[in-house]
C-alpha cells in the first residue's frame, strides 16, 4: 500500500521541544505516506505524545519543520492543524455528551437551509444524512439521532473517526485507540481502520500493544528519550527487534515473578456489598503474596477496591486488617492502618499534578514529617531523593511538577507516596496501563520486593498475562461477585475468562 | 540519577518569574505616579497608600487561602460589617479591649465555620453558601446596631489605628505581621501544604489520607477570622462600626488575589502576589485620588487594570505550556 517513491503526505523533520528542564523532543523526523498506518512506538517519556501534540497543533515546537503535500506547514493551533486535513483521537474522548451523534458529527460546521445559510438554521435533514453516510463508509451502524452519552466507548470512538472524516481528515492520528475496547470492538476499529487507508487516509498509531502493531501496521517509527531511533517496514520488524530498538536492553521474562513466603492474614473482606455494584464479596489477603484480582472492564472489581479503602460507602459487609475491623468512613483511618491504595486514573485520583514530585510523595504522610504542624524541608527532601533514586524516577529534581512526567513516572510517584507512608497492605489497580516495558518492569520487581519483606498486593488488572504472571492465587469477579477462586495449576487463561465470562468449563 | 539537592533553577525562576512580574507592574505604577504627580513619592502619602491598603491586604489572606483549595468566599465584606458592630457595642457596653476583639474575632470564624460546614458536610457550592452568609450576616448586623453606626471609642483602642513605632502606622505593621505569620503557614505547614493539595486535586488528596473536611472547614474559618481582623482595624481607624461597612469587599480581596497570580481554579498562588496585588489596588487608587480623577473613572481603571493583569497573566501561562 505505499510507495516509497511517492511524496510522502506528512513530513516532519528535525522537530525540537523543551519543557523547563526536560528536553521532550530532540531532532526527531517522521515521514507518513498516504494510505499508510504508520505506526508510532516508544516508552512512555519516548516523546510521542509531544510530537503528535506538535503535530495536531496543541503544543508548538521549538524548532523543526513541518510539510504536508511537500508544502511547508507552520502548524499552530489545533483548528488550523484541521484545516490541513490533520485530526487526532486521543484517548479522552472529546465528544459533547447531550448531543446527538449528528450533531456531534458536524460540530462546528453544520450543514445549513439555504434561508439557514444567512440566519445560521441548521438542515437537520443533511446533518442526519451526512452522519448516516460518513458511518456507512466506517461500516458501522449507529443511529445517528442517539445522544451521545448513550453510547459505548468503541461506539463513541467510531463518531470520532466520522468526525475527523467530516472535517476532511487526511492524517488521523490514533493515541492508544483500542487501549479500552474488547475484542470484538478492536476488530470493528481495525475494520475501520483498513476503509479508511484504502480510501487513502493516512494514519498515525500510536500503541503498546505489539499484536496490533503486526495486525495493521505498514510501517513502525521507534522514539527513544525524545530522539528519532529508526523507521522500518513491518516486514522487517519483529517483537525482540522492536523492544531492543525501544528500549535499548532485551527483555526475556516479562514477568519475574519470585514466589514468597505466605505469612498471616492481613486483610480479610467478608461479604462487602453495595447495592447494584458489589454483592456479598468475600476474601482474605496474606501477608508475602500477590491476589490477583481478574474479570471484565466493569465487573466491579474498582468498585471493590474503592470500597475497601473507604472511598466509597458500602451498604454491609467488614473489612478487618490485620485482625482490626477497618473504619471505613473515609479513606483516612484504613490508610493510617497501613494500606496504600494505587488507583486506576492516576492523575485523577493518585496525584496533585500541580504539585511537585517531593509535595506529591509527602501526601499521606506530611504529618509525620512534621514538627508542631511544621513541615520539615530537608526531611521532606532527603524522603523524596531516597525514593526518586530508589524506584529510578525520571525527574531533573524532587521539585518538578508531577504533571511534567511521563506516565510511567507519575505512577511510580504514586507508588513512592505509599512507600514512604509505610504501607504494607497495597491495592494496585490496573498499575501497568499506559505504562511502557522499562516503567512496567520496574513495578514488577518492585511487587516481587515488597511481598518478599512481608507485605500483601492486591492486584487488578485487565491483562490476562499479567495477571497469570504476577498472581499467586488469582479471583474472578463477574458482575459485582468473585466468581472463582484459582490456585496453583488451576490458573490458566482458559479458567479465568471462563469465569470472567460465566461460561462453562 | 541522584536528584539535585537544591531547587532546580529554571522551576525556581519559573514560580517566582510570576511574582517579579507582578512586582514590576507594582514598581512601574510608582513610577508613572511619579513622574504625574509630586505628591505621590513622599513620605506621608507612601504611608498612607499602605494604612489604607491594610484593610483589603488582610482580608486578602484569608481569600487567598480560600481560593488556593479551590473556593471562593463572598461572605467576607458582610462578616466584617457584623464583627465590627460586634466589636463597637462591646467596646461601648464597657468590655475591656481584649475581651471586644476577641469576641469580634471569635464572631467571624464562626461565620467563617458555618461557611465552611455547609460547603463540606452540606456539599453546597462555596459560591452559594457564602453568597447565602454575604446576605445573613449583613442582616445580622444590620439588626444588632437596629441599622445606626456605633461610634466614639476610647483612646486605647484607638491607639489601634493611630498609634505609629518609627514613625509607622500600627494597621501597617499588623498587616506585616499577619502576612510573614501567614506566609510561614501557607509555604511551610502541614495545614498549608493540604490547602494546596486539596485545591489541585481534591479527590487524590482524599485518597491520600488527607481529612479534607476538617482542612477544608478551617480554611473558611481562617477567611471569617482574617475578615474580623480587618474590622477590628477598620473599626479603630473610623472610629465607628458601621453596618453597612465592608460593602464590595469581597471583589477587591478577590482582585488582589488574582492580580497576585492566584488561579481561580485553585491548588496555587502565594501570599506575596496578594500581598502586591493589594497594594496595586491600593496604590491605583490613591494615584487617582491624587490626580483629581473622579471616582467614576476610577472604577473604570481599576476594573481594566484586573482584566489586563490576567490576561497578561494567561497569556505567560500558555507560553510555558
Amino acid at each position: 500500500m505505499t510507495n516509497a517513491d511517492d511524496m510522502p503526505v506528512l513530513r516532519m523533520q528535525g522537530i525540537c521541544k523543551r519543557y523547563p528542564g526536560v528536553a521532550a523532543l530532540t531532532d526527531v523526523r517522521l515521514d507518513v505516506h498516504a494510505g499508510e498506518v504508520h505506526v508510532l512506538m516508544g516508552e512512555n517519556g519516548a516523546g510521542k505524545s509531544t510530537l503528535m501534540k506538535i503535530l495536531s497543533g496543541a503544543t508548538r515546537r521549538d524548532a523543526g519543520d513541518i510539510f504536508v503535500d511537500g508544502r511547508p506547514a507552520d502548524i499552530r493551533t489545533p483548528r488550523h492543524a484541521r484545516t490541513l486535513g490533520i485530526s487526532i483521537i486521543y484517548q479522552e474522548l472529546n465528544l459533547i455528551p447531550h448531543l446527538s451523534v449528528a450533531e456531534n458529527i458536524s460540530l462546528g460546521h453544520a450543514p445549513r437551509t439555504p434561508l439557514g445559510q444567512v440566519l445560521g438554521i441548521v438542515d437537520r435533514r443533511a446533518l442526519r444524512a451526512r452522519a448516516t453516510q460518513l458511518l456507512g463508509e466506517l461500516g458501522v451502524d449507529i443511529d445517528p439521532a442517539t445522544p451521545v452519552r448513550e453510547l459505548g466507548l468503541a461506539q463513541q470512538q467510531m463518531v470520532e473517526i466520522a468526525k475527523a472524516l467530516a472535517d476532511h481528515a487526511r492524517i488521523l492520528i490514533m493515541d492508544e485507540p483500542t487501549s479500552a475496547l474488547t475484542g470484538v470492538e478492536v476488530e470493528q476499529l481495525f475494520a475501520a481502520v483498513q476503509r479508511l487507508t484504502a480510501r487513502g487516509t493516512a494514519i498515525v498509531y500510536i500503541s503498546h500493544r505489539m499484536e496490533e502493531v503486526f495486525r495493521i501496521g505498514h510501517r513502525v517509527t521507534v522514539l527513544r528519550d525524545g530522539r528519532y531511533v529508526d523507521t522500518l517496514p513491518i516486514a522487517d520488524a519483529s517483537i525482540p527487534r522492536l523492544v531492543k530498538l525501544m528500549a535499548n536492553r532485551e527483555l526475556t521474562d516479562h514477568y519475574p515473578r519470585r514466589a514468597a513466603v505466605r505469612g498471616a492474614e492481613i486483610l480479610r473482606v467478608d461479604r462487602l456489598s453495595r447495592r447494584g455494584i458489589l454483592h456479598d464479596v468475600s476474601f482474605t489477603l496474606h501477608a508475602g503474596e500477590v491476589l490477583g484480582l481478574a474479570g471484565l472492564v466493569g465487573a466491579g472489581r474498582t468498585e471493590l477496591a474503592r470500597a475497601i479503602v473507604g472511598a466509597d460507602r458500602a451498604d454491609g459487609g467488614h473489612v478487618t486488617i490485620k485482625g482490626r475491623p477497618a473504619d471505613r468512613r473515609s479513606p483516612r483511618a484504613v490508610i493510617a492502618s497501613g494500606l496504600g491504595f494505587l488507583p486506576e486514573d492516576r492523575k485523577q485520583h493518585g496525584l496533585v499534578l500541580g504539585l511537585s514530585v517531593q509535595k506529591n510523595i509527602a501526601l499521606p504522610n506530611a504529618s509525620r514529617l512534621a514538627w508542631c504542624g511544621v513541615v520539615r524541608g530537608r526531611d521532606e527532601r532527603a524522603q523524596a531523593s531516597r525514593w526518586i533514586d530508589e524506584l529510578r524516577i525520571k525527574t531533573p529534581s524532587g521539585d518538578q511538577h508531577a504533571l511534567h512526567l511521563s506516565g510511567g513516572n507519575q505512577q511510580k510517584v504514586v507508588l513512592a507516596k505509599w512507600l514512604a507512608g509505610r504501607a504494607d497492605i497495597f491495592i494496585f489497580d490496573e498499575p501497568t496501563r499506559g505504562i511502557d516495558l522499562a516503567a512496567r518492569w520496574d513495578i514488577y520487581a518492585l511487587m516481587n520486593r515488597l511481598v518478599e519483606q512481608g507485605a500483601g498486593v492486591l492486584m487488578i488488572s485487565s491483562e490476562l498475562p499479567e495477571v497469570l504472571g504476577m498472581s499467586d492465587r488469582i479471583l474472578v469477579m463477574r458482575q459485582g461477585r468473585v466468581c472463582a477462586e484459582l490456585h496453583g495449576a488451576d490458573r490458566t487463561e482458559a479458567r479465568v475468562l471462563q469465569a470472567a465470562l460465566g461460561v462453562a468449563s | 540519577m541522584t536528584p539535585v539537592a537544591a531547587p532546580h533553577w529554571s522551576a525556581r525562576l519559573a514560580r517566582s518569574g510570576r511574582q517579579l512580574g507582578t512586582l514590576a507592574g507594582l514598581v512601574a505604577l510608582c513610577l508613572l505616579l511619579w513622574a504625574l504627580t509630586p505628591f505621590f513619592l513622599t513620605t506621608s502619602n507612601l504611608l498612607n497608600v499602605l494604612e489604607q491598603t491594610s484593610i483589603n491586604a488582610i482580608v486578602a489572606v484569608g481569600m487567598t487561602f480560600v481560593i488556593i483549595s479551590s473556593g471562593i468566599d463572598l461572605s467576607v465584606g458582610s462578616i466584617v460589617a457584623l464583627a465590627g458592630v460586634i466589636l463597637g457595642s462591646a467596646l461601648q457596653a464597657g468590655w475591656p479591649v481584649p475581651l471586644a476583639i476577641a469576641a469580634a474575632l471569635a464572631v467571624g470564624t464562626v461565620c467563617g465555620l458555618v461557611n465552611g460546614v455547609l460547603i463540606t458536610a452540606g456539599r453546597l457550592p462555596p459560591f452559594i453558601a457564602t453568597l447565602g452568609m454575604m446576605s445573613v450576616a449583613r442582616g445580622l448586623a444590620l439588626m444588632y446596631a437596629e441599622g445606626r453606626p456605633i461610634s466614639g471609642f476610647a483612646e486605647p483602642f484607638r491607639q489601634l489605628a493611630t498609634g505609629r513605632v518609627l514613625g509607622i502606622p500600627a494597621p501597617v505593621l499588623i498587616t506585616a505581621g499577619l502576612y510573614v505569620f501567614a506566609h510561614f503557614v501557607l509555604a511551610r505547614t502541614v495545614f498549608g501544604r493540604y490547602t494546596y493539595a486539596i485545591g489541585g486535586n481534591e479527590e487524590a488528596s482524599r485518597l491520600s489520607g488527607i481529612a479534607v473536611r476538617p482542612y477544608k472547614t478551617a480554611i473558611y474559618g481562617v477567611s471569617g477570622l482574617m475578615s474580623a481582623g480587618a474590622a477590628v482595624i477598620l473599626t479603630a481607624r473610623l472610629n465607628s462600626a458601621q453596618p453597612t461597612a465592608g460593602v464590595m469587599y469581597e471583589l477587591d480581596a478577590i482582585a488582589a488575589t488574582v492580580i497576585g497570580g492566584t488561579s481561580l481554579l485553585g491548588g496555587e498562588g502565594t501570599l506575596v502576589g496578594a500581598l502586591i496585588g493589594a497594594l496595586i489596588m491600593g496604590v491605583l487608587r490613591n494615584g487617582l485620588n491624587l490626580l483629581g480623577v473622579s471616582s467614576f473613572v476610577q472604577q473604570v481603571v481599576i476594573g481594566v487594570v484586573i482584566i489586563g493583569a490576567v490576561l497578561i497573566d494567561t497569556a505567560l501561562k500558555r507560553r510555558r505550556a
